[in-house]
């Protein structure tokens, strides 16, 4: 990270940036010494982790996974979109991101396939032992916030 | 061939079940032995997982790679973010012990060990490397005459260093596969540039995921083209339903029909457009659904 020469390849590939204030260039330049600044603010969630940067960079900085380390110390110190506490809740309960609805049981249906797909959803011994697998990992108590 | 298992994830089999039907027809169709994959989850979601807990998302992702290594096949998957999950998770695991041994202390508790014995294949990356554009040529039974914006999707193609399918600045072995259908794949601004779902901003921020994709729809309207074609499930659900909330949101007209790939194929594989789940899509555009029907029926 200290080879960053401040080019602003990064901030200028963004597709995030050309619409938002999201600057790539300036939250890992803050990160080093403003770190609890760029840990709490909500902008850290606007990169779409497209690896455009990352490609990018004249420097070969891993760009992208160096922002996903960013958010990891994020969640760590609790700040947590409300939005994705819901997709975690998601999984924690039913074992996918995205639930099965009754909608999509009837399109399933009509084309033809089983109403419940080969998934966790449908084998319930499957679903509990992801459910133990989450917990060893403490994931429940990671996202469920302070 | 490859033997496989097929990687559902949660947007396929939970909101556009055209895309594993399409999946499964095609598949069946090339001789391609592939089965299901019982008791998988979701791949975990890269967005939020991975930018939550290394260690939870390398253990929900290694659950699904032993399943599929318990059956002796490599896991196929439709989606770039699963592939983007499942792939990365299985090399780490293969070439780090240390992490291997982090994650197998988990899987302990349900009795599941990552041994590190199967590969993890996206269905474009699989079908460009085990037939390639012309063996595929050989099959296809109606020639699709559609003008295509191709969307590569981020995650299929990078990080590069890990994916081994070369540049990612202007790639062209998705369109060699679009093109060997029949279909001419147009040029755009912006192609490769994202949907605007990824890393939880579909989900966490709104706003901005819609002005990406906004910006990429006003390129592919500018393109002239029949339909836009993705290989990844979340772009697919971004490009369909995200085209709605565009048009409430900017008071536009957008009315872009949206297939993956497996459901072109499979239309040029010959199937028809019902049996593949075309017209459950949000977007109802029925001067398209004419037009493929006209195909499907071997009238154009």
């Amino acid at each position: 990270m200290l080879s960053c020469m401040h080019c602003g390849t990064c901030t200028g590939s963004c597709p995030s940036g050309r619409h938002t204030g999201f600057n790539t260039r300036r939250i890992l330049r803050d990160a080093r010494k403003n770190r609890t600044e760029v840990l709490s603010d909500d902008n850290l969630w606007l990169c779409t982790t497209c690896y455009t940067c990352q490609e990018r960079c004249p420097r070969g900085i891993p760009i992208t996974d160096a922002l996903l380390e960013l958010r990891r110390l994020a969640v760590r110190e609790g700040f947590i979109l409300p939005e994705h506490r819901k997709v975690s809740e998601m999984v924690l309960e039913c074992g996918h991101a995205v639930p099965l609805d009754e909608e999509t049981k009837k399109k399933r249906e009509e084309l033809g396939l089983e109403p419940i797909p080969e998934t966790v959803q449908k084998y319930p011994e499957a679903l509990k032992e992801l459910k133990t697998l989450l917990k060893t990992c403490k994931f429940d108590k990671l996202t469920a916030g302070k | 061939m490859t033997k496989l298992s097929l990687f559902l994830g949660c947007i396929v089999p939970n909101r556009y079940p055209g895309i594993e039907k399409a999946t499964k027809l095609c598949l069946q169709k090339l001789e391609v032995d592939a089965c299901d994959l019982p008791g998988a989850s979701c791949c975990p979601a890269p967005g939020v997982f991975k930018s939550f807990d290394k260690a939870t998302w390398l253990a929900v992702a290694s659950r699904n790679i032993i399943l599929s290594e318990r059956m002796g096949r490599d896991i196929l998957t439709v989606c770039n973010g699963c592939y983007g999950s499942l792939a990365d998770a299985n090399m780490e695991l293969k070439k780090d012990p240390e992490i291997r041994a982090c994650t197998n202390n988990c899987l302990k508790e349900i009795g599941m060990e990552f041994k590190g014995t199967i590969e993890v294949r996206h269905i474009i990356e699989f079908l460009y490397k085990e037939f390639g554009s012309e063996k595929l040529k050989d099959q296809i039974t109606r020639p699709l005459d559609l003008k295509v914006a191709l969307h590569y999707g981020c995650h299929l193609i990078k990080p590069s260093k890990d994916r081994n399918l070369g540049e990612t600045e202007c790639p062209t072995f998705f369109d060699e596969l679009v093109e060997a259908t029949g279909a001419k794949s147009l040029d755009y601004t912006d192609k490769m540039m994202c949907c605007g779902a990824g890393g939880g901003v579909r989900s966490g921020h709104v706003a901005a995921s819609l002005e990406m994709l906004e910006h990429k729809l006003a390129c592919i309207r500018r393109a002239g083209v029949d339909c836009i074609v993705n290989a990844c499930p979340f772009c697919h659900l971004q490009f369909d339903r995200g085209q709605l909330a565009v048009n409430e949101k900017f008071g536009t007209d957008y009315s872009i029909p949206v297939l993956h790939y497996s459901q072109l194929l499979g239309l040029a594989l010959g199937f028809s457009p019902d049996e593949l789940g075309i017209e459950q899509n949000a977007i109802q555009n029925i001067e398209f659904l004419a037009k493929i029907y006209e195909i499907s029926a071997g009238l154009r």
